[in-house]
């Protein structure tokens, strides 16, 4: 931030910069570009608003989907389960997210941080379907015991009431394999944050005295913070809007509850809309845009929050 | 929002297949002998628990009528009605026949009003009770054991209500875990309707497309359920060709336990009497899941393909009569055997098909 005179001084003499070719034609692609994202983004909420509609006053009586209850009743164990889903995968992926990100940046030597780095990132490259097949084949059948032991020893809490799953294929399983899927998201960004702190930052918390942890405490967590908001944020998105990984793992009956390992779980709005469509003619279609519609107003909502807390974070980040 | 195929129909065909069941099937080398070969396009919608076999008809149909092109476009038995009604389609697929009010309105967009339906419950699947326990390869239950196992009154593998019907069996004292299906599916509906007619003092729930009951764990699609049976002390209900290295229940019919089989599966179509009040070449099956006739397996699913006796458009009228007679012949069954794991129909209910298709005008 530091500024000379000098070029105070000699703007006045300075022409005007010439508008080139090139210069013209950049810009003009950065705003078609720009432009192109919102127009898209409009296209898609009008398409989800006007084949929505009548799916939000749809008769129940008439509309085979709904089962005589209101869209409202019908789609808030999706809203619920699509939350539900995606608050179990956050609450376990953010801590190991930190935790990975700050053993690459903090911690191991820069070889094992390289290698280390890329295994995250290509994790992020799976796609979601295997996720679902291996959440489904392998994840389910092996968590099964320990749902029951859940069961068994921890029942007494509500979130473990079972009864446990003879398939593994509750909540927590889908919750799981989500967490995996957000983990490289929040871990990428999380490390290059972490990587920023200013070294003098750093520096300075251990020449105090500080030891390892306390310095990444008092020097690298609070200018992180925004950073690791606006990456759990992102994987928020992806866990919110997931659908092939959930469809093929939850074995959803459209319950609302927080019991984790039991069978009966509600179901998200992704996978339900995937499972249903296939079969779905006529007003039933509408419904399930509609749902889309819903889940499309959740997510502005939760990025809209997101910004706004890394926004009103900024200031109190200690890096400035 | 159905999806409208507007086929474009060839104009030409051959002006002179007669002989029907010959076109498709015992003339493959069409040209040789100068016999006709059939051309131009033929568009279907429908059910897509037959979307397999139809793929295995048409690509048996294709390979011996080269220029000929059949669409069939699996979007569901809804959807198939839908744009048959609507003249989109020439013929439709699908899990239910059209029903006396839809029959008695009689607007079917390619037919000629007043002339009738040919629906021909061409694709018979069995559905499997399969389970996963070690060691255990078949088990014996009626109707009534197997609707509790399914909503929740039989949570054990050792309960008595199995065990007095499987003397000598180890059953193990573990839980049972029910798999149904999570999505809308004619399997489940077909379940359920066995349910309501042979078990209705425990199933209160009458044959409904969407598993009522919330005991056990839901899977998605054939598949899900495939996966989901791969866990020991579960039991689900699935198509026949997919119940491969499980352990499937007999049915008690009559005093009997009858396993499922292809043509205990086809016995009950012939068992079953045809809708009342319909046209002659109208198949519609009302199946009799309370039979007590032996060697008949209740628990199937018929998929139907749909045609008009009289079409308003005569240049496709060759095309569809020799489609579905490649459909009836026992070579097109055979492949869909094959292909998509379906019981072939018996030799009695061809004849009186091949009688129906002849008859399309």
């Amino acid at each position: 931030m530091t500024t000379t005179a000098g070029p105070a001084v000699k703007a006045p003499t300075k022409p005007i910069s010439k508008q080139r070719v090139g210069d013209r034609v950049f810009s003009g692609s950065t705003l078609a570009a720009g432009s192109l994202i919102l127009a898209v983004l409009a296209a898609v909420a009008a398409f989800l608003l006007i084949q929505g509609m009548p799916g939000i006053v749809a008769d129940p009586e008439t509309t085979s989907i709904l089962r005589g209850q209101s869209f409202w009743e019908y789609v808030w164990p999706l809203v619920f389960g699509t939350l539900w889903a995606a608050t179990i995968a956050l609450v376990m992926a953010i801590p190991l997210a930190i935790g990975i990100a700050l053993f690459i940046s903090h911690y191991a030597p820069r070889a094992l941080a390289t290698v280390l780095g890329y295994i995250i990132d290509l994790l992020a490259a799976v796609p979601s379907v295997v996720f679902g097949l291996w959440g489904a084949n392998v994840l389910a059948p092996a968590s099964r015991t320990a749902y029951a032991w859940l069961e068994q020893h921890l029942g007494w809490i509500p979130l473990f009431a079972g009864p446990a799953s003879g398939t593994g294929r509750s909540i927590l399983t889908a919750g799981i394999v989500l967490a995996v899927m957000v983990l490289p998201i929040i871990t990428a960004i999380c490390r290059e944050v972490f990587l920023q702190t200013p070294v003098l930052h750093e520096e300075a918390a251990l020449a105090l005295g500080a030891t390892r942890w306390e310095m990444i405490r008092m020097s690298v967590l609070p200018f992180a913070r925004a950073g690791i908001v606006s990456g759990a944020m992102l994987g928020l998105g992806r866990a919110l809007g997931e659908t092939m990984a959930v469809a093929m793992v939850l074995s959803a009956s459209g319950v609302v509850t927080f019991n984790l390992i039991s069978s009966n779980n509600p179901s998200t709005i992704a996978a339900n809309i995937a499972l249903s469509f296939p079969e779905a003619y006529g007003i039933n279609v509408n419904v399930l845009i509609a749902t889309g519609l819903i889940l499309f107003a959740i997510t502005l909502v939760v990025n809209s929050l997101a910004r706004y807390i890394v926004n009103r974070r900024k200031e109190f980040s200690g890096a400035n | 929002m159905v999806p409208k195929r507007i086929g474009s129909i060839a104009a030409f065909t051959m002006a002179s297949c007669l002989v029907l069941s010959s076109c498709a099937t015992e003339n493959p080398g069409a040209g040789v002998s100068g016999d006709p070969i059939l051309s131009g396009t033929l568009v279907g919608v429908g059910a897509s628990a037959q979307g397999s076999a139809q793929e295995a008809w048409v690509a048996g149909f294709q390979t011996a009528n080269v220029h000929a092109n059949i669409n069939y476009s699996p979007d569901g038995s809804g959807a198939g009605r839908d744009a048959f009604r609507g003249g989109a389609t020439q013929f439709a697929g699908s899990d239910r026949a059209f029903n006396d009010r839809e029959i008695a309105e009689d607007a079917f967009g390619s037919c000629v009003p007043g002339t009738g339906l040919i629906e021909l419950p061409v694709y018979i699947s069995p559905i499997a009770i399969a389970f996963n326990l070690d060691g255990i390869d078949s088990l014996n239950m009626d109707a009534d054991t197997i609707a509790r196992i399914f909503v929740g009154d039989i949570t054990r593998w050792d309960d008595d209500a199995i065990a007095s019907q499987n003397g000598g069996v180890a059953l193990p004292s573990t839980p049972i875990e029910p798999i149904y299906r999570a999505d809308t599916s004619g399997t489940t509906e077909n379940v359920a309707d066995y349910f309501a007619s042979a078990a209705p003092a425990v199933w209160t729930f009458g044959a409904v497309d969407n598993w009522p009951v919330r005991v056990g764990t839901a899977a998605s699609q054939t598949s899900g359920v495939a996966d989901a049976l791969k866990n020991t002390g579960t039991i689900g209900y699935i198509d026949a060709s997919r119940s491969a290295g499980l352990g499937t229940v007999a049915l008690k019919v009559g005093e009997d336990f009858v396993p499922y089989s292809a043509e205990a599966a086809a016995a009950l179509v012939d068992a079953s009497p045809l809708v009342a009040g319909r046209g002659a070449f109208d198949f519609a099956v009302d199946l009799d899941r309370e039979t007590t006739q032996a060697g008949t397996y209740p628990l199937v699913l018929i998929s139907y393909v749909i045609a008009c006796v009289e079409y308003r458009n005569k240049h496709i009228i060759d095309l569809v009569k020799g489609y579905l007679s490649y459909v009836v012949s026992v070579a097109g069954q055979d492949a869909a055997a094959s292909h998509a794991g379906s019981a072939p129909i018996s030799a009695d209910f061809r004849s009186k098909a091949i009688e129906a298709i002849t008859a399309i005008k």
